[in-house]
């Protein structure tokens, strides 16, 4: 099993060590603030709180009775910094795509509050729902059905403008339009072309000036990548980089695969059935997982490289995740979990930092939601 | 229930059949489509040998001709468009594009046996699992419906299908996407074949549940020594259970190299483009390096080296000649087993 011995020294956490050190010549209660105290990030500019939605199931035709729901979202809480990028991870059935439905305000929640800058946007309408819109734009999975055939690119992207004409004069949008294609590295001469006339990757990059036109705060990435070929989704991960550090946009960035979450996110989220079971850090998540299903989900991950793969532990779960209608008492990943104990079926594990890290300051001390947290490093050879 | 277990390096090829002939052998192959834009080049003379209880991975991007050339051996090419003007597949020594179709058909499915990607449209929807299954014992064996369904539940079993007896009646759509992979799996072994080709079986699985299905396939080769093609775009899931791997682009292959060597030092600047172009779960990178460009068009592939336009390493003699696969050996000269680069610049690529 893990050892534990490992996670007493910060070894990845090298900012944290100069800035320990810094602080020791100050003074020593200063050193000790400066452990305890988190990451400055400024306001959170996205603060989702209990955010829960649930599909209704109902029987009959004419008198619909509901018979019961599916829980895809069930309770899900964070923030979302200005500039950072927060990667959601989960597999399929997960509630990661309902998240960004949810957050888009595509779906109407079921309770809880998305607050933009401080304002509840669950319950807003009319006027006031637009000019948030404005400010919180989405990139698609799939670049071949994301784009309307029929329409040119100009037209794509476009088509914000008509629907906010406040964000550009109407003589200035052709201008406008061929900035943007210039921005996301397409030709500005393309843009009476129609979207069968690209790539994948370069339609991609359509989706992404169509989601920067209005200069959003926040972008929303449903899987942006998972659709490209491996050698164009390292050119479309690159460009999304260089436009996050040049409009300072903040990212929740959705995907499956762990290897390109963790290339990109500043902080990291795992889902299992419509609930977080651990987030943090990159590091704290990919090099110092305490929930059980993020080790059993890194430790599935072929690493591209035989070597590293002799020495790795891995830990194949068995069955399937469970139906969302009727997920399992108590923690819902008890039943494929090799930890799971009563107090696992009769206890909802809330989403903290595990007492028994608390008072440390292991990267290991971060929020996971199992009664039985324990540091265990899966992703490096033994 | 969890197992954990670590993993062990995975052994050696066991050795050729005894005739001497390798179980299949792929040589010079060209297939072709003929469409309203002109010839579609998808495959360009592709050899590969494989042996019983070998893993011989396939490793391309999108129209790298990965499939095609599957198909082509599977002999489920549509002919027309497609068609094979050249090469020649050699299963236990006998070419298989010269022999009868009924000769074909005996082959299929009881020697050579195929999984595909997409569990979810492989299977006819409008029948159950265990009809599907059994029909391989009612077509090839002439066995009757019961005795075929008593083997549907065996198989079912043997791929670790839980309550199989009760579940051999459900339809597909009652199944996961990982359940429905394990019937594939089951629908190929049923004959116990001699090899299977298996299309990207894993990429639409999620990575708990695509570390299951590996294991599984890979533990049932084991066991009946069979040969695996693994064609797939995955770096990861080929460096966890081939033994070698071809490197595919355009139509041909331009690298080939044993599971460890290709990680350490690939020679040809498209697989070491691919290998610096993804990100490591085990560590943070800066920025990826990425290919440039775009895959070519078949129809208009580029003169010399299909990688030139797109190659850092692009000289004039890429633009005019196409490399051959040349054998790729130590700086001294020392022989490297089963390593070719079809690369002008390999000896710079590899060694310097």
């Amino acid at each position: 099993m893990a050892e534990l011995n490992k996670g007493d020294e910060p070894m990845d956490a090298t900012p944290n060590v100069s800035e320990v050190e810094a602080a020791g010549v100050a003074g020593e209660t200063e050193a000790v603030a400066a452990i305890e105290a988190p990451v400055e990030r400024g306001e959170p500019i996205l603060q989702v709180r209990n955010l829960v939605k649930h599909f209704p199931l109902t029987q009959g035709i004419l008198f619909k009775r509901q018979i019961g729901a599916v829980k895809a979202v069930d309770g899900i809480s964070f923030d979302l910094y200005q500039g950072e990028t927060l990667g959601i991870v989960g597999e399929s059935g997960c509630g990661k795509s309902t998240v960004a439905k949810l957050l888009m305000l595509l779906e109407t929640a079921t309770s809880g509050e998305v607050f933009y800058k401080g304002q509840d946007i669950t319950r807003l309408s009319g006027r006031a729902l637009k000019a948030v819109r404005r400010n919180i734009q989405m990139v698609f999975q799939d670049p071949y059905t994301s784009l309307n055939p029929r329409m040119t690119v100009g037209d794509i992207i476009g088509e914000p403008f008509d629907i906010h004409p406040e964000a550009a004069p109407k003589g200035d949008r052709r201008r406008k339009v061929q900035e943007l294609l210039d921005v996301v590295g397409l030709n500005p001469e393309y843009i009476n072309r129609y979207p069968h006339q690209f790539s994948g990757g370069q339609r991609q990059r359509i989706g992404i000036a169509r989601g920067l036109a209005l200069n959003p705060e926040i972008i929303i990435c449903d899987e942006p990548v998972s659709a490209l070929d491996v050698s164009v989704q390292a050119q479309v991960i690159n460009l999304m980089e260089k436009l996050q550090d040049e409009f300072n946009l903040s990212y929740l960035f959705i995907a499956h695969d762990l290897s390109i979450v963790r290339h990109i996110s500043d902080r990291v989220g795992v889902m299992y059935l419509g609930k977080m079971a651990e987030i943090g850090t990159d590091t704290q998540i990919y090099d110092h997982p305490t929930h059980p299903y993020t080790q059993a989900l890194l430790s599935a991950v072929p690493v591209p490289d035989p070597e590293a793969r002799e020495g790795r532990e891995r830990i194949i779960l068995t069955g399937d995740v469970p139906s969302p209608a009727n997920p399992p008492s108590g923690c819902r990943f008890r039943t494929r979990c090799w930890k799971a104990q009563d107090k696992c079926a009769e206890e909802v594990p809330l989403l903290a930092v595990p007492e028994r890290f608390k008072s440390s300051d292991t990267p290991a001390a971060h929020e996971s939601a199992c009664h039985f947290a324990e540091e265990k490093d899966v992703v490096h050879a033994a | 229930m969890t197992t954990i277990d670590k993993t062990m390096s995975v052994p050696g090829p066991r050795g050729g059949s005894e005739s001497g002939a390798p179980l299949l052998e792929v040589r010079d192959l060209h297939v072709e489509f003929h469409t309203r834009d002109g010839v579609a080049k998808a495959v360009n003379g592709v050899n590969y040998t494989v042996d019983a209880g070998e893993t011989l991975a396939v490793l391309g991007e999108s129209g790298s001709g990965k499939s095609v050339t599957a198909q082509a051996i599977m002999g489920i090419l549509d002919m027309p468009p497609g068609k094979i003007p050249r090469g020649e597949i050699r299963f236990r020594g006998e070419d298989m594009l010269t022999m009868s179709h009924e000769e074909r058909r005996r082959i299929r499915g009881q020697k050579i046996a195929m999984i595909f990607q997409d569990a979810l449209s492989a299977l006819n929807p409008v029948l159950s699992v265990g009809y599907q299954l059994g029909e391989m014992f009612r077509v090839h064996q002439g066995m009757s419906k019961k005795q075929a369904k008593a083997r549907s539940i065996e198989l079912m079993e043997r791929v670790r299908i839980p309550a199989a007896r009760e579940r051999v009646n459900d339809y597909p759509h009652q199944f996961s996407g990982g359940m429905r992979q394990r019937i594939m799996i089951a629908m190929a072994l049923a004959l116990e074949p001699d090899l299977i080709i298996a299309d990207e079986p894993t990429t639409a699985l999620d990575v708990t549940v695509q570390a299951q299905v590996m294991d599984l396939l890979a533990e049932l080769q084991q066991e009946f020594n069979m040969g695996l093609i693994l064609i797939t775009h995955d770096l990861g899931v080929v460096a966890d259970v081939a033994d070698k791997i071809a490197v595919m682009y355009a139509g041909r292959i331009v690298e080939t190299a044993p599971v460890h060597e290709l990680y350490k030092r690939p020679a040809h600047p498209y697989t070491r483009g691919l290998l610096d172009s993804i990100p490591r779960l085990d560590q943070k990178g800066q920025e990826l390096y990425a290919i440039k460009g775009l895959p070519p068009n078949l129809t208009r592939i580029p003169t010399g080296c299909a990688f030139n336009p797109r190659c850092p390493k692009a000289e004039d003699i890429c633009r005019t000649d196409v490399p051959v696969l040349h054998r790729v050996t130590e700086q001294g000269g020392g022989e490297i087993a089963g390593r070719g680069s079809a690369c002008h610049f390999w000896k710079e690529t590899i060694h310097g």
